[in-house]
């Protein structure tokens, strides 16, 4: 369907939806019938008294017939009729319903597009049923227990000759699995109340600006050339349309303020050439540029992945531990709410402030990974007496190749770590790793 | 005599309440445990019906379905599949492997009796 149409082709569809002749419309509004065909193939603009008289003669108001219906509406219900299997609607005249209706046209729109939505909804839910293992696991888990319990149950019931000693054996079965049922429930639960929790949030400001910042991979090229400033960056927040609100463009904004700030002391070029002498010590790359290593941390994550660049990973989080920007790395998840792993050297690092810390760790799974994490946490000063000052930790993720040598265990957080013996360990997992 | 039931499966209080309820109605039941050494125990007992669970320790129960069907000696055997997961894709999986009947957690104990005589002919 053309997205845009010429009033004469409009008049021509109209006339033509109403089974209409092209003579007996000319000789109706006074015109010859060559004229009105140059009309209707555009050949000839119309205006005034004869477009009045046309939209009459085809009951359409002039205006639907001059401008036509807004074409995104147009297009939205023409997207909506697509979706329909088995014989769309009258598509020939979905031009002259959206002009003539235009709320109840609006109104389909609107609700095909909330059914894309929430189809997309079934179907993230569904993979998530599929290809989530440790919902996998657990429902898998609780199925079994039931299959037991019901199972068992039954023989009591309707085996009235049973032995005393089998009764007593499934007696003690059934209690088995219904503990077993309780606590795999229990685990469910916790799971699936965390992905509401987590579905909340992504309407939420910071979730926006966690999007945004995954969209880019944290590198903003267009803040890279040397003169940018407020303009560039208001730009870039009025184009970014997973920013929906002020709160989350207020946050992205004191964001890529840093960044620019990160770029401006740490250009690309110069960055690449001290990371090439120094051999990515960012301690040392600090020292060159006089600026944190914190910056450091952030500017060597920012950095676009090219060939000879290692993927990297980046967590900021704020002195009660909240994660205030991530950008993930395949391997090492990155929780979207909640704590994550109190063992990750982010979180030493806001414990020892302006101590850099560099450790080796290893997420679990049928393939360990390992990565190297460079995390410092460096205090902002307070800014009058008695004001606490605010931390702030930054932690820097490289992937490390093989398996050899010492390694901490880490996890992303303790509901989905596997891990049974971890003295850190806060809460319970769905996997089976116990306080 | 009474015609043998191998049943592959790692959940012991299912094995011990399908086990009951399959010997009270005549059959002879041996049970295992094991995904990886299930095609051992298949040629130890010889059954006349085998009931595989998917989901096992060291294999998956399609695993050894498809090498079921693949050596002549078991390509008949009567196979009652168990599982957790009753999706689409999860059935046709078994219908593809070839298993003569496919039934989904949680089950009733009266199901599996009239499917294991279903499949055995009986």
């Amino acid at each position: 369907m053309p997205q845009s149409r010429l009033t004469g082709s409009r008049i021509r569809e109209r006339r033509l939806a109403l089974g209409q002749r092209q003579a007996d419309l000319a000789r109706a509004v006074g015109v010859s019938p060559a004229y009105l065909n140059l009309i209707e193939h555009n050949r000839r603009r119309i205006g005034g008294k004869l477009l009045v008289d046309l939209a009459r003669e085809l009951d359409a108001e002039p205006a639907q017939l001059s401008e036509g219906a807004g074409e995104a509406l147009v297009a939205a219900l023409g997207d909506a009729a697509a979706r329909i299997e088995g014989g769309a609607p009258e598509l020939d005249r979905v031009e002259e319903f959206a002009g003539r209706f235009a709320g109840w046209a609006g109104l389909v729109a609107a609700q095909a597009r909330r059914i894309e939505d929430l189809e997309r909804v079934v179907e993230t839910l569904s993979d998530r049923l599929t290809h989530d293992p440790h919902l996998a696991a657990s429902l898998h888990e609780v199925l079994s227990t039931v299959t037991a319990i019901r199972s068992t149950a039954a023989i009591l019931a309707e085996t009235e000759d049973i032995d005393p000693d089998w009764q007593a054996r499934f007696l003690r079965n059934m209690r088995e699995e219904a503990q077993r049922l309780s606590s795999s429930a229990e685990g469910l639960v916790t799971y699936l109340e965390a992905g509401a929790e987590a579905r909340a949030m992504q309407v939420s400001s910071v979730d926006d600006v966690a999007a945004f910042v995954e969209a880019a991979g944290y590198h903003f090229e267009e803040l890279e050339k040397p003169a940018v400033g407020e303009g560039d960056i208001a730009v870039m927040l009025d184009r970014a349309k997973t920013l929906r609100d002020r709160g989350a463009r207020d946050l992205a904004h004191r964001m890529l303020v840093r960044y620019v700030s990160d770029a401006r002391m740490m250009p690309l070029r110069a960055l690449r050439t001290s990371l090439a002498n120094t051999g990515g010590d960012p301690a040392r790359v600090a020292d060159g540029f006089g600026v944190g290593i914190d910056a450091v941390l952030r500017r060597m994550a920012s950095l676009p992945a090219e060939e000879g660049t290692p993927a990297r990973g980046l967590v900021v989080c704020d002195g009660s531990g909240t994660v205030t920007l991530r950008k993930p790395l395949e391997g090492f998840p990155l929780p979207r709410f909640g704590a994550a792993c109190p063992l990750w050297p982010l979180y030493q690092a806001l414990a020892r402030p302006g101590q850099p810390i560099a450790q080796v760790v290893e997420m679990p799974g049928a393939d360990p990974k390992r990565f190297l994490c460079r995390a410092v946490s460096i205090p902002r000063p307070a800014a009058s007496f008695d004001a606490p000052p605010i931390h702030e930790a930054t932690m820097l993720i490289e992937p490390v190749e093989g398996t050899d040598g010492a390694a901490l265990g880490v996890g992303a957080s303790c509901r989905i770590c596997p891990r049974d013996s971890c003295t850190a360990r806060r809460e319970p997992s769905i996997l089976g790793g116990r306080v | 005599m009474a015609r043998q039931v191998l049943l592959i499966e790692d959940e012991p209080n299912i094995i011990e309440a399908i086990s009951f309820i399959l010997s009270r109605d005549g059959w002879s039941v041996a049970t295992h445990a094991n995904g990886e050494t299930a095609l051992d125990a298949v040629e130890r007992h010889a059954p006349d019906a085998l009931v595989l669970d998917v989901m096992l320790p060291g294999r998956s129960g399609y695993e050894i379905l498809q090498d079921l069907r693949a050596n002549p000696d078991t390509a008949d055997l009567p196979v009652l599949m168990l599982t957790a997961r009753g999706q689409k894709k999860d059935r046709e999986t078994a219908d593809r492997l070839g298993a003569t009947r496919f039934m989904t957690k949680p089950f009733s104990n009266a199901e599996v009796l009239s499917v294991l005589r279903e499949i055995t002919d009986d």
